[in-house]
């Protein structure tokens, strides 16, 4: 693929990253009239600060690997490390931000960003840090506002505060720009990469959309159709901020569609 | 709203303030209908003789056609004042169409009772009999609807509380909705009054047995209300909250029961009103306290007039307390759009 240069790839500060290791992953779902396969033997790391996209179908089983990443169910065979350490369940050193904001409707914008902290008995001594995550997405204001006066994008933003303020050392992403409208999505994307790059943890992001894979990430993983293989991995050796016209983000993504099956119609 | 009479749209314009020219200078329209039918009303009761049925007269008749004629001038004297008259008014406008219609439907009952015996007595008694009897027997009243409310709240209560943790437990937990499901599906549809023989024989007492039946009666909508709204939590917000780090009596404490609150109300409510029901039937059969024991007591003595106070009284009762429970649910649910105003 793409010769890397080692200097481009360090664009994002390696400081709090968590390094995830898969190795030889493979998953199946019990369903009332047998098992069905999701994944198969799926070998992928992460390294700190990274920021990783799994590009593949609908449907593919993407997701589920984001759920064993994050430790809400446990892989059938196979097994997943953060730093050397299996991981069992789940832990807020690892976020996930999911398709849906799932912000909670009977609590004001300020106290679903405090969730975190409050879960970990944090809340009562470090009450800034839900300030800053607000700030940080740009939603002081909104603090003492309910989830319903928001914009999907907005509840977005404040479910990204919701994920920041635990300081995490990876931000698993599961499509959590999937619902927005494009321009939404687009604004969203460049506020995703400046993020990553000040916070610098590393980043899991499922996606089917090639431009946001490839725009956000420094790699693009490409997955099979049911049961996940992996296909192919694209490399991104370009600095950030990056331009959605660049020559070389089109070349990817036609070779992303290429793996994908679909490159007839470019 | 499609029916919204022009004459509507004026009111309410007014009571926008749109059209502050004009409405400063002109009267209160409805007040002043109101005012004539409440004059009428003493009219009627005070010139036209009640109907001779063999033993005395009604008392409190000419007390009740001077208190509606009274009624009928404070209303003239607001409504020609308007806006002058200041908050009052301001208050009353939106009643504006009650204030003529209760005038009238208290004409007919009085017609129909007093004046011309269409209802016969002592079966049906006028509404002047309704104030002999807020008048001398106010202090058993009283105590009777205290005594019920205490009943009704011990047992609401407890219920409430119960049915409650109940609902929760088997929502949450797959052990204990195994063991208790069954066990409220069987019994918990049977009609709490049905065990009301039962309870007073095995009861302590019968205030006790009445306590336990309404609150078994309140637990039922309330345990299954509550376990459908913890059951039917969206799976995504334990999912939220794991990763973050909560831990278990932190997803039933912060998310399911929040989540689920606005099905506990609903729960709530028709609770309240099985309470009634039962709290009632228990005064009536053996509890020789309260409304209900007023009702059967009155009956007996056929002291109707009596029966029918009480019963305004019960109304007013539960109707105030459905109205609290009301508010309650707004306060506890204000995160809510949307929902029904009692």
């Amino acid at each position: 693929m793409v010769n890397a240069t080692v200097e481009q790839q360090t664009e994002a500060p390696a400081k709090t990253g968590a390094h995830i290791d898969i190795q030889h992953v493979s998953h199946w779902f019990k369903l009332p009239n047998g098992v069905l396969q999701v994944l198969d033997d799926i070998s992928l790391t992460v390294a700190p600060g990274e920021f990783v996209a799994l590009l593949g179908p609908s449907g593919c089983g993407k997701s589920t690997l984001l759920r064993l990443v994050a430790g809400l169910e446990p892989a059938t065979t196979g097994q997943v490390a953060q730093d050397d350490i299996k991981i069992t369940r789940p832990d807020p050193s690892r976020i996930v931000v999911f398709q849906d904001p799932t912000l909670y409707p009977w609590r004001k914008v300020w106290d679903n960003v405090a969730l975190g902290l409050q879960a970990r008995g944090l809340l009562r001594e470090q009450r800034h840090r839900v300030d800053d995550a607000l700030a940080l997405v740009g939603l002081s204001e909104f603090a003492d506002a309910f989830p319903h006066q928001l914009s999907g994008g907005m509840a977005q933003r404040v479910a990204l505060a919701r994920a920041l303020v635990n300081d995490p050392q990876l931000l698993v992403l599961d499509e959590p720009l999937g619902k927005l409208d494009s321009l939404t999505r687009l604004q969203m994307q460049s506020e995703l990469v400046s993020l990553w790059q000040r916070n610098g943890f590393s980043a899991l992001l499922v996606t089917h959309d090639v431009e946001e894979a490839l725009f956000l990430a420094n790699r693009v993983i490409i997955f099979s159709d049911r049961p996940a293989r992996i296909r192919a991995e694209l490399k991104v050796n370009l600095p950030y901020p990056r331009h959605r016209g660049d020559a070389r983000l089109a070349e990817l993504r036609h070779e992303a569609l290429r793996h994908l099956g679909l490159d007839a119609s470019w | 709203m499609t029916t919204t009479t022009t004459n509507d749209v004026l009111l309410r314009a007014g009571q926008a303030g749109l059209f502050e020219g004009v409405r400063t200078a002109g009267a209160w329209r409805t007040g002043l209908l109101a005012s004539v039918t409440w004059l009428l009303l003493g009219a009627i009761t005070l010139r036209w003789p009640n109907k001779e049925v063999g033993f005395s007269d009604w008392a409190y008749t000419d007390e009740f056609g001077y208190a509606t004629i009274a009624a009928g001038v404070v209303l003239a004297v607001l409504a020609l004042a308007g806006d002058r008259a200041g908050r009052i008014v301001h208050l009353l406008r939106p009643a504006g169409q009650w204030l003529v219609a209760a005038p009238l439907l208290l004409g007919a009952w009085e017609i129909l009772t007093a004046k011309l015996g269409v209802l016969p007595s002592p079966f049906f008694a006028p509404p002047q009999s309704l104030i002999e009897v807020y008048g001398e027997d106010w202090s058993r009243l009283g105590i009777s609807t205290a005594y019920s409310l205490r009943l009704l709240v011990h047992g609401f209560a407890a219920g409430g509380l119960v049915g409650f943790l109940v609902g929760a437990t088997i929502g949450w937990s797959r052990v204990a909705g195994y063991w208790v499901h069954p066990v409220l599906r069987f019994l918990g549809p049977v009609p709490a009054s049905a065990l009301l023989p039962l309870a007073f024989f095995f009861a302590p007492s019968s205030y006790a047995a009445a306590v336990f039946l309404i609150a078994l009666a309140t637990a039922f909508p309330v345990a299954v209300l509550t376990w459908s709204g913890v059951a039917s939590v969206n799976k995504s917000y334990y999912d939220v909250a794991r990763t973050l780090g909560a831990s278990e009596w932190f997803l039933i404490l912060r998310v399911a029961i929040p989540a689920a609150l606005p099905q506990v109300f609903v729960g709530l409510f028709m609770g309240l009103g099985a309470a009634f029901s039962v709290l009632v039937t228990a005064e009536m059969m053996g509890v020789k306290a309260g409304l209900g024991w007023y009702l059967q007591w009155s009956q007996g003595w056929a002291a109707y007039s009596n029966m029918y106070a009480a019963l305004i009284v019960m109304a007013i009762l539960c109707s105030s307390l459905i109205t609290l429970l009301f508010k309650v649910r707004d306060r506890a649910l204000s995160w809510q759009k949307g929902t029904v105003k009692w």
